[in-house]
C-alpha cells in the first residue's frame, strides 16, 4: 500500500465515522435497539415515520429530538402512560434513546399548512384552533403549536400531521391523568377545559392534510 | 373661575419642566378592581356586517393579531397588538379594546395633551411595538379604529368599565426581589419566552414574543413599568393560567424583565439617560430606568 492510498484510506475512515456513528439512530428504527425488546420504531410508525394514521399511531419523523428524548425517558419514569411504549423505552439505553431521537428529528416530514391568524374565525372549531376560548381559559392550539400546529421549539410538539386519533387519545391521557408530562401542566387545564366534541373536532382539523386546507 | 389660574399656571410650568401635573390623567384612572366583575361582552365574529364596515373591521382584526408581518415599516421590533391585548384584544383585565376606545379622547400625562385614540394607538406604535407609527388619517390607523369601534359595540362612553385595563396588583409591603424573579423566570416563563427573553420564531417569524432585547418594547413603553408587567402578568400570564402566581411572584418576575435593556426610549433628552429619567421616568410608576443596579446603569438601550 502506498503512503497515499494510506491517506486516502485513512481520510475515508475518518469521513465514515461520523455517519457510523449517525446509523446508530437509523438502525435502531429500522432494527431496534441491542436489546431484542427495543422493538424497530418503523413497525408501528411507518417506514417514514410519518406515522400510521389509521391505527392512530403518531408521527415522529421531524418532530424535535428534545421533545422525543423527554417522552421516551417519561415512559421510563411513569409520567406517560402507554403499554407498549413502556417497555420499549426502558429496553433503549441513554445512548440509544439520543440517537434514534436526533435521527427521527432529522426525517423529512410533510409540509405545514401556513394557516396564519388574520381572518376572523368564522366557525366554532377554527376558532378553538386559532383563539382558543378564554371564558374558559383555553389559548389557541397554535398559539404555542405553531402557526399550522407545526410546533414551536422542543416544548410544544407539532399537531399538524398527527393521526387525529392520536391527537383524540393524548388530550384524553391528560384528562385522566394517563399522561402527566406536560411542563407547567399546561395541557392538562387545556384538556379539561374542553368538552369531547371539541377534543374531537380540533383533532381532526389539524390531522387533516394541508392540501384539503387550501380552498381557492 | 379662581381654581383655572393656578392650573394655568401648571400647565405653563409643566411645558417648560414637564414636572408637575396640572390636571389626572384621564386615560390612567384607577382601573377598576377585580372585585367588579366583567360584565361587557364584546359582539360575536358572527354579528358582523357583510358589508365595507365589516370588511374594514376584518382588515382591523387582521392588523391588530398579525401586526409585525402585516406592517413591517410601522413596527420595528417583534411584537404584535395582540401580545398585550389577549384573545385578539376582547379579554377582560388584558387592556381589552372595548375598555380603550370608549375611553377617548382623553388628557394624557405621557404626552400632556388631550389624545384621540389614534394618537393613542400611535403611542403603541412609537413605544411597545419600538416604531413609526402610522399616520391618523391612514387606512391601517382607519382599520386598527374600525376594529376597536366594533369590539366596544353597546359599550357605554366615557366609563369605566369592569374589565378594562389591567387590574392593578398592588406592591408587595417588602417590595420586589429580581434573585426570586429569575426564580420564577425559569420555571414559569421560559419555556415560551427563552432562557434569554428572547422569545421563539417559527420561520423567522416570532410565535412567542420577546420580553427583552432589541425585538422587544423599549424603554418608553408602559410596559416597561414594573407595577404595570406586574398587573399584566398576574392576570394574564403564563397563557391559559392567568392568577396562578402570587402577587409577590408577579412583582418579582417583573422587575427581572424589566431590569433587562431594551430598545433606547425614543424621547431621549439631549442624549442623556438621566435627563430623560428626570422628564419623563421620575413620576411613572415603579421602573428602573436610569437607575444603577449591580453597579450598572440601567436603561442604556440595545439595538436598533
Amino acid at each position: 500500500m502506498t503512503p497515499l492510498r494510506r491517506v486516502v484510506i485513512g481520510s475515508l475512515l475518518i469521513l465514515a465515522w461520523p455517519m457510523a456513528h449517525a446509523a446508530d439512530g437509523q438502525k435502531i428504527f429500522t432494527q431496534g435497539g441491542a436489546n431484542p425488546a427495543a422493538m424497530a420504531c418503523l413497525g408501528c410508525h411507518g417506514p417514514d415515520g410519518k406515522g400510521i394514521a389509521a391505527a392512530g399511531f403518531p408521527r415522529l419523523a421531524g418532530l424535535p429530538a428534545g421533545y422525543l428524548s423527554k417522552q421516551l425517558h417519561d415512559w421510563r419514569n411513569g409520567s406517560r402512560k402507554q403499554p407498549v411504549m413502556e417497555p420499549l423505552a426502558k429496553a433503549l439505553s441513554e445512548d440509544e434513546i439520543k440517537a434514534v431521537s436526533i435521527y427521527l428529528a432529522s426525517l423529512p416530514a410533510d409540509p405545514v399548512g401556513d394557516l396564519r391568524r388574520q381572518q376572523i374565525a368564522d366557525d366554532p372549531t377554527t376558532r378553538m384552533a386559532l383563539y382558543g376560548d378564554w371564558s374558559r381559559q383555553i389559548p389557541g392550539c397554535v398559539q404555542c403549536h405553531g402557526p399550522g400546529g407545526g410546533g414551536v421549539g422542543e416544548h410544544f410538539p407539532p399537531l399538524a400531521g398527527q393521526p387525529a386519533s392520536y391527537l383524540i387519545a393524548q388530550l384524553n391521557a391528560w384528562r385522566d391523568g394517563n399522561r402527566s408530562n406536560d411542563p407547567n401542566q399546561l395541557m392538562v387545564g387545556v384538556a379539561k377545559a374542553m368538552t369531547d366534541d371539541e377534543i374531537k373536532a380540533v383533532a381532526e382539523f389539524f390531522a387533516r392534510p394541508v392540501s384539503q386546507e387550501v380552498k381557492p | 373661575m379662581k381654581p383655572m389660574i393656578p392650573a394655568l399656571l401648571l400647565l405653563a410650568v409643566g411645558s417648560v419642566q414637564a414636572a408637575p401635573i396640572a390636571m389626572e390623567d384621564q386615560s390612567q384612572l384607577k382601573v377598576p378592581g377585580v372585585q367588579a366583575a366583567p360584565q361587557f361582552v364584546p359582539p360575536a365574529e358572527s354579528e358582523l356586517p357583510d358589508n365595507a364596515f365589516g370588511k374594514m373591521v376584518r382588515e382591523g382584526h387582521a392588523l391588530f393579531v398579525d401586526t409585525r408581518r402585516l406592517m413591517p415599516e410601522a413596527v420595528g421590533n417583534g411584537m404584535n397588538c395582540s401580545n398585550c391585548h389577549l384573545d385578539q384584544g376582547r379579554l377582560a383585565h388584558s387592556a381589552p379594546m372595548w375598555g380603550a376606545y370608549p375611553m377617548y379622547p382623553a388628557y394624557r400625562k405621557k404626552n400632556d395633551k388631550v389624545n384621540t385614540y389614534a394618537e393613542r394607538i400611535q403611542g403603541c406604535f412609537q413605544f411597545s411595538m419600538n416604531g413609526k407609527p402610522p399616520a391618523a388619517d391612514s387606512p391601517q390607523m382607519t382599520a386598527l379604529a374600525t376594529y376597536a369601534y366594533w369590539l366596544s359595540t353597546k359599550a357605554p362612553t366615557g366609563v369605566e368599565i369592569a374589565g378594562r385595563g389591567y387590574p392593578e396588583v398592588p406592591q408587595p409591603k417588602d417590595g420586589y426581589d429580581f434573585k426570586r424573579g429569575q426564580q420564577v423566570y425559569r420555571e414559569q416563563c421560559a419555556i415560551c419566552h427563552g432562557d434569554s427573553g428572547e422569545g421563539q420564531k417559527v420561520a423567522g417569524e416570532y410565535v412567542m414574543p420577546p420580553l427583552w432585547g432589541k425585538d422587544s418594547y423599549n424603554w418608553g413603553a408602559g410596559m416597561h413599568r414594573i407595577n404595570t408587567a406586574a398587573s399584566f402578568i398576574k392576570y394574564n400570564m403564563p397563557l391559559g393560567k392567568p392568577g396562578s402566581l402570587s402577587d409577590q411572584q408577579a412583582w418579582d418576575v417583573a422587575a427581572w424583565i424589566n431590569r433587562h435593556e431594551r430598545p433606547q426610549d425614543p424621547r431621549l433628552v439631549e442624549g442623556s439617560i438621566e435627563k430623560t429619567r428626570v422628564k419623563f421616568h421620575a413620576n411613572d410608576g415603579v421602573n428602573l430606568y436610569g437607575q444603577k443596579i449591580d453597579g450598572v446603569l440601567i436603561g442604556e438601550g440595545t439595538g436598533s
